[in-house]
């Protein structure tokens, strides 16, 4: 179990200075996620150009993987479309709980969350984020639709 | 305070009640564990596992349903288990012992059975803001069930409750106070004597909810003159799934069974049922006859170290841990009541209690983070979590300066 793995630099420094942190204005799409066995609350907002994440923030209390995971996810999506999204996560799923997983070069700085692999319990911090992301995909779709 | 404390009465060797711990005896993540989350759940002596052992090897048939020789034995044993949480509660009559998985089970018990029967609109129930979850929930069920109204009496920055305030919440419509002896997530102590006193004057009831209190100090339901008082059995060091709820016997009596089967029946017809006596009306199928083995043992081995004596020595640890932890920079104890027992919750700044949980984790230092099953606590004090140390009976100073020494590893990390 080797602490520094887990709280790697990147990981430190985006949990003392979260990037993309706050309310976005003029949101299209919002979401808020709730771990209620740590108290972890947090909200995304996202602003669409077409198909696209043009804008992203958050804002929430939850511990360092969890601030640091948003705060590095944040950067990850911007300019990204649902499918490439989904493809991203899919792999940050791979990367967190897949037994002897390895980050690919391709991940840049979200792999740096290759070392709550080792920490079972502190997964679900690292998702939290995604998930709300995920709700706030979908609810930009539901009003999509229910406009059409 | 704490130079009153550096000569406590009585000798309590910690050293040597820790060799009666298998568990402790291990490595966690390459360092000697060091087991602070007494509060969650206590360890068993090896007079327990034996006791429990010698049972399963020995002794087991199913209790009160055979003529054979190991269905007498069982049920011996299991009922020589009640006498002695009946001397261990100093009740009057093992009519007033029964055998339920837990404190939650045993506050269950009492909400649905008393309170759905003599509850409805306008009575009220009054528990306190520093409540484990267990000692709520039950009772917002029953207010849906019968009407009745929930009232909650406030505490203080310090984590004690608001005496007056409780006092004053009291009123002839209150027809019971459910309140914990020992606050699970701040460590406060409760005057549950000045508040069973106020309650009876009113016509209400009491329930203590005693799960944080009985592995700390002797207890005597008929000094505290308390009407329910409920426990689990794996915090005083016994197995989990077994635990006591202690009832007056002239309530338990006019009170209806709340679960129906085998055990709590005298005659059975498709017509007609009648049921069985105090205390097995409340006990419906077969017990967890091994648990109760197992709290008998954890009972005599709790008296057999001494409660006085225990209780001196977790205070020691307590006023170093306190001390310690306030000279850490960035550190905020969260409950600071005036008579607290060996709980110490905390925060750190810069340090979320999970990240803290961690670090200490890799440090061989088990602690408890989170709500503490106690939510609104949390609320009132604005923190989404604390770190939790809690001691026992095994706990040692150099357990103590492992923490401290856990901490300082935390804000290196942190910063």
């Amino acid at each position: 179990m080797d602490l520094k793995d887990l709280y790697r630099d990147v990981i430190l420094d985006h949990n003392r200075q979260p990037r993309n942190f706050g309310a976005l204005a003029h949101s299209d799409a919002h979401a808020e996620g709730h771990n209620p066995l740590c108290g972890d609350r947090l909200t995304v907002w996202l602003r669409f150009d077409g198909d696209r994440i043009a804008d992203i923030r958050f804002e929430g209390k939850g511990c360092a993987i969890s601030t640091a995971s948003a705060s590095l996810m944040t950067e990850a999506v911007k300019g990204k479309d649902k499918a490439a999204i989904k493809e991203l996560y899919d792999r940050i799923h791979v990367l967190l709980t897949e037994p002897h997983a390895v980050a690919d070069a391709s991940l840049g700085k979200l792999a740096a969350l290759g070392g709550v692999n080792e920490f079972p319990a502190r997964v679900k911090c690292a998702t939290l984020c995604w998930h709300t992301l995920n709700a706030a995909l979908e609810r930009s779709a539901d009003a999509v639709s229910t406009e059409e | 305070m704490a130079t009153a404390l550096a000569t406590p009465p009585g000798n309590f060797d910690a050293e040597r009640v820790r060799r009666d711990f298998p568990i402790l005896q291990q490595h966690v993540n390459g360092r000697a564990l060091v087991y602070l989350d007494n509060a969650a759940s206590g360890q068993r002596p090896l007079a327990v596992l034996r006791a429990v052992e010698h049972y399963e090897t020995h002794t087991h048939a199913n209790v009160h349903r055979g003529v054979h020789t190991l269905s007498q034995a069982a049920t011996d044993a299991f009922e020589g288990a009640r006498e002695r949480a009946r001397r261990f509660l100093n009740a009057g009559s093992t009519r007033e012992i029964v055998f339920v998985r837990g404190t939650t089970e045993g506050i269950n018990l009492v909400a649905q059975s008393f309170g759905r029967a003599r509850l409805g609109r306008g009575d009220e129930i009054l528990i306190s803001a520093l409540e484990h979850h267990a000692n709520i929930v039950p009772w917002q069920m029953v207010c849906e069930q019968t009407g009745c109204t929930l009232k909650v009496a406030p505490i203080n920055r310090r984590g004690e409750i608001e005496l007056d305030a409780l006092l004053g919440l009291l009123s002839s419509r209150t027809r019971l106070v459910a309140v914990a002896q020992v606050s699970n997530a701040l460590g406060t102590v409760v005057p549950v004597e000045r508040i069973v006193q106020a309650a009876h004057s009113c016509g209400a009831l009491v329930l203590l909810d005693g799960a944080q209190a009985v592995a700390h100090a002797p207890i005597d339901v008929r000094a505290l003159g308390c009407d329910f008082y409920a426990f689990s059995g794996h915090k005083l060091y016994g197995p989990t799934g077994i635990g006591v709820l202690y009832g007056r016997e002239e309530l338990l009596q006019e009170m209806p069974p709340w679960q129906g089967g085998g055990e709590m029946i005298r005659t059975v017809s498709f017509e007609h049922t009648t049921y069985n006596d105090l205390p097995w009306k409340f006990e419906a199928g077969t017990p967890n006859i091994s648990g109760a083995v197992g709290l008998a043992a954890a009972m005599d081995y709790l008296e057999s170290l001494g409660l006085e004596a225990l209780a001196a020595h977790e205070q020691r640890l307590l006023a170093q841990a306190t001390a310690a932890l306030e000279r850490l920079p960035g550190i905020e104890i969260i409950g600071t009541a005036a008579h607290k027992a060996a709980v110490l919750s905390f925060t750190m700044r810069g340090c979320h209690p999970h990240d803290l949980g961690t670090v200490l984790d890799s440090q061989g230092v088990a602690i408890r983070t989170g709500h503490h099953c106690a939510m609104p606590v949390m609320t009132f004090f604005d923190v989404p979590a604390t770190a939790r140390a809690s001691f026992g009976c095994y706990n040692t100073e150099a357990d103590v300066a492992a923490l401290v020494a856990a901490l300082e590893k935390a804000r290196e990390v942190f910063g």
